[in-house]
């Protein structure tokens, strides 16, 4: 009796929504339901998974399996690894083009951004950025991908029609997250050794505004702002800060940071539910997630997952 | 720009919006006689510290094409000091010495216009009597490592040692940044004898040290002074008592190590390794340190003059990302550059200095070798 409820547990669809963790030194995926807490499976995946991406409809999702130079598609459901993507070396972080079709992903080890079509499985271009391209993102209209590159310190604008750069700004040491605010009309991006956070016009690629970070107790040099996420509403904006072992709560009008919450340690990569009550952090050095109650601006729990976890993404199942 | 590019044979190209600017960097290593060792099992590569040199200009060179910079790297090897000395007249306003501490000062002294990087000496006294206002450091000093040691060993509770000291003159100045660090962190100095075995010791190691150390009284760990690599490498495992050894062997102070991987170096270390095809050593480091620094310095300056970018580099703006978990700077007062110094063995990252709990005002790297207050360099006007 209890084997057959089991199974039939197994069988069913998972009602819940459910957040999805790259264990970077596990090869592995931990699965979280989002209204338990509690890590419901494990998925074997390639070797150093790191950037996670749903597809629009969650179909599918696509995983960066750095270290096998691929990114694999995995079926959400059971888990299975359906195929891989060509991806160039090391695939760190990618955006998904508003149009579903084309992912553009950052190739760590190659100082190149691959564009894949996902459906004909095919490599359509190929762009020379900065050493080490990192953060990706694609503004609402899809005219322009953004990769930063740590070491060359810049924000690379790439032309979707082209497939060419535009232009390219410099930002402080070690950009790693980029994401467009407001309507396109702003590119903030995260500088993880400059500790700060640049927001950029989009029309004119000028600079709006320095976002700093300081929290009583730990020193500045430790503050390290990586993986960032905003509320649908784009009102507010968190802000992963490395080692500091804080998440930054910024008012995304005023630039002003109105509050620090802790975390798990070296926090990197951040993935709200649904209904944005809740914010799951990864931490790397501590190998868990920090589940954030957003209305409280406080940490609610915290979830073990596998090693290293470093990406997160919401998997929105109805 | 196309000559640097024949140069290099790097490829490069120019971008069409900013003014050109070239950047040319001259390396001068001397390659003087090494003193002989007991082993030869692991000779110093050939491109050692040049081999850094040429990623960092890598770097530099792909943020360059994005913004009409170009840069160059030309390296000039001499046997003596001398010669050296006469090849540097024609050194370009930037330089790279790997070379002793009396050659980087001769250097430095006859290119008072050249902004000059040591990338290899760890001699305290650059960094204080024997400072000059146009020489900067990408080297840790002595003091910086032995200090990291002494972190580990106060955080261990293994707060008393012993120390051989061999006889070279890198032995001698590692030994007595020991000393210093010992009485700075309160470590007792149990025993401090020179090493002065003069057969095989390959032979011998089960016999003499065990007596040797055990002359030295009681300590937690033997730390061992012995820069070139001579016989520090016989020590372990050969203690009277059952102690770790470190310093120049066993747990070692470095700027860098193949062992490094954390903070993002696991993507320096194989852009190294590809480029170089074996593991990038500390002086590799603090070469591709000093070619980062500048390229950093003329990305956001938009300049090549040695004296803007000397002003740039130890100005408060200026942090570079040196892949230790930090970012790195230059101290205002003696042009060191403030760095993580990663334990290591041969495997592994033991710990990172500064560890947790040694506190400073300003900095806590600055917990790491001579710090403002007891400076004895009066060149930079501090």
């Amino acid at each position: 009796m209890r084997t057959l409820a089991l199974l039939a547990l197994i069988a069913t669809p998972a009602a819940a929504d459910e957040i999805w963790v790259t264990n970077e030194r596990d090869d592995t995926i931990s699965v979280i339901d989002a209204d338990t807490l509690q890590v419901t499976r494990t998925i074997n995946v390639g070797e150093r998974p790191r950037g996670i991406t749903f597809a629009h409809d969650y179909s599918v999702v696509y995983v960066c399996a750095s270290a096998s130079n691929a990114v694999q598609v995995i079926d959400p459901e059971t888990g299975e690894i359906l195929h891989d993507l060509p991806s160039g070396e090391d695939p760190e972080q990618f955006v998904l083009h508003p149009d579903g079709k084309h992912l553009y992903i950052a190739n760590e080890d190659d100082a190149i951004t691959t564009v894949v079509d996902v459906e004909s499985r095919t490599v359509v271009a190929q762009i020379s950025v900065g050493i080490e391209p990192e953060g990706m993102a694609v503004s609402p209209d899809g005219k322009t991908v953004i990769t930063t590159s740590e070491t060359t310190n810049m924000a690379h604008w790439i032309d979707t029609q082209t497939q060419t750069i535009y232009a390219n700004t410099l930002v402080d040491s070690r950009p790693r997250d980029a994401n467009f605010v407001k309507d396109g009309k702003e590119l903030w991006v995260s500088a993880e050794i400059g500790g700060t956070v640049t927001v950029f016009n989009t029309a004119d690629q000028t600079e709006l505004s320095k976002i700093r970070f300081e929290i009583p107790g730990v020193l500045p040099e430790l503050i390290q702002p990586v993986g960032f996420v905003l509320t649908e509403d784009e009102k507010t904006a968190f802000v992963a800060l490395g080692p500091a072992n804080h998440v930054a709560v910024i008012n995304a009008d005023t630039y002003e940071v109105e509050r620090y919450i802790l975390t798990g340690r070296r926090v990197w990569h951040m993935a709200f539910n649904a209904d944005e009550t809740k914010l799951f952090t990864t931490n790397g050095v501590s190998s868990d997630v920090t589940v954030i109650d957003v209305a409280d601006e406080a940490a609610e729990t915290t979830i073990a997952v596998g090693r290293f976890p470093w990406g997160a993404a919401l998997r929105v199942t109805d | 720009m196309l000559k640097w590019c024949l140069v290099t044979g790097l490829m490069c190209w120019a971008g069409v919006a900013a003014a050109q600017v070239d950047v040319a960097v001259t390396y001068l290593r001397l390659d003087d006689r090494k003193p002989p060792t007991l082993s030869d099992i692991d000779p110093d590569p050939a491109d050692l510290g040049i081999a850094g040199a040429q990623l960092g200009l890598a770097d530099n060179a792909t943020t360059g094409q994005f913004l009409n910079h170009t840069y160059g790297l030309t390296e000039v090897v001499a046997a003596t000091q001398a010669d050296l000395l006469a090849a540097s007249a024609g050194a370009s306003g930037l330089v790279v010495v790997q070379a002793p501490a009396a050659t980087v000062l001769a250097i430095a002294d006859a290119l008072p216009g050249a902004l000059v990087f040591n990338a290899a000496a760890a001699d305290d006294s650059l960094r204080g009597t024997d400072c000059r206002v146009n020489l900067l450091h990408t080297a840790p000093s002595y003091a910086m490592r032995a200090d990291a040691l002494a972190q580990f060993l106060v955080t261990k509770r293994w707060t008393d040692v012993a120390l051989v000291t061999g006889p070279a003159p890198a032995d001698l100045g590692f030994a007595d940044a020991l000393r210093g660090s010992a009485e700075k962190f309160g470590l007792r100095l149990r025993g401090d004898a020179p090493w002065g075995f003069t057969g095989d010791i390959r032979r011998t190691t089960g016999d003499e040290v065990p007596s040797f150390t055990q002359k030295l009284g009681d300590f937690d760990m033997l730390l061992v002074a012995d820069e070139i690599h001579d016989f520090g490498r016989y020590l372990n495992y050969n203690t009277w008592e059952p102690r770790p050894v470190g310093g120049s062997e066993g747990l070692t102070p470095v700027a860098w190590s193949p062992v490094v991987e954390q903070w993002g170096a696991q993507q320096l270390q194989s852009r190294f390794r590809d480029a170089a095809g074996r593991g990038m050593r500390p002086v590799d480091y603090s070469a591709w340190a000093a070619l980062r620094a500048i390229g950093e310095a003329v990305t956001r300056t938009g300049s090549n003059d040695p004296k803007i970018l000397r002003s740039y580099l130890l100005g408060p703006e200026f942090t570079l990302a040196g892949f230790k978990g930090r970012a790195l700077s230059f101290r205002a007062w003696n042009g060191q550059l403030r760095q993580p110094i990663p334990l290591v063995d041969a495997r592994a990252v033991v710990a990172t200095a500064p560890l947790e709990g040694f506190l400073h005002p300003v900095t806590e790297l600055d917990t790491l070798g001579g710090d403002r207050p007891e400076s004895t360099c009066t060149a930079f006007g501090e």
